[in-house]
């Protein structure tokens, strides 16, 4: 199973008591203001979830893994997440069946 | 931005709903997501990014006060992964 916005927008329907069509926005919204905040440079911090990160990368040697050729991979602006103790320890302690990778 | 920010910025943007509305909308979606990845599941945003659970196999660690040698269990943790719109507009104009 995954999670994706239709199962967090029926959530908020049926436990906030959104409408269906607030419920798909505030979804969508919640995710524009998260990414809003890391366009503007500005880190998020959700307390209990973890912490979205903004880090800036210099430029470093790379090369094609087809041809060997060297190619300078460009300097960058990535976002890291790292998870609350609360998420981890969610995560750590919960049994599971499967899972799933990438 | 904190959580109680994104709280407001959420009810500015919906002027219908109570403030308290934008709160418990805001603790169901993280209380969901984190119950999807303590379940093993993925949780997969388009145009934001993706969760998963990466595996950390069991190793020696060490006290390191003591220097004791410690069994460390094998864990999951969790990992995100940026999706294509949020990495090219959070990087520097190309």
């Amino acid at each position: 199973m995954t999670l994706t916005k239709a199962e967090l927008a029926d959530l908020l329907f049926e436990k906030v008591g959104l409408n269906k069509r607030e419920a798909k926005d505030m979804v969508e919204a919640f995710f524009d203001e998260v990414r809003l905040s890391l366009e503007g440079g500005d880190g998020v911090k959700l307390s209990g979830f973890g912490n979205f990160q903004l880090r800036d990368k210099p430029q470093r040697p790379g090369r094609n893994p087809k041809t060997g050729e060297e190619i300078p991979i460009t300097a960058r602006r990535v976002v890291t997440f790292h998870s609350s103790q609360k998420l981890k320890t969610a995560v750590e302690t919960t049994p599971r069946g499967s899972v799933q990778q990438f | 931005m904190t959580k109680s920010e994104l709280i407001a910025r959420l009810a500015a943007r919906f002027p219908q709903l109570v403030v308290k509305d934008a709160d418990y909308a805001v603790k169901m979606i993280l209380d969901a997501m984190t119950d999807a990845l303590a379940r093993g599941d993925r949780i997969e945003i388009r145009g934001f990014g993706s969760f998963a659970l990466n595996y950390r196999p069991p190793r020696l660690g060490r006290n390191p006060k003591s220097g004791d040698k410690v069994q460390v269990p094998e864990k999951y943790v969790p990992h995100f992964k940026a999706g294509k719109e949020l990495r090219e507009r959070v990087d520097y104009p190309q």
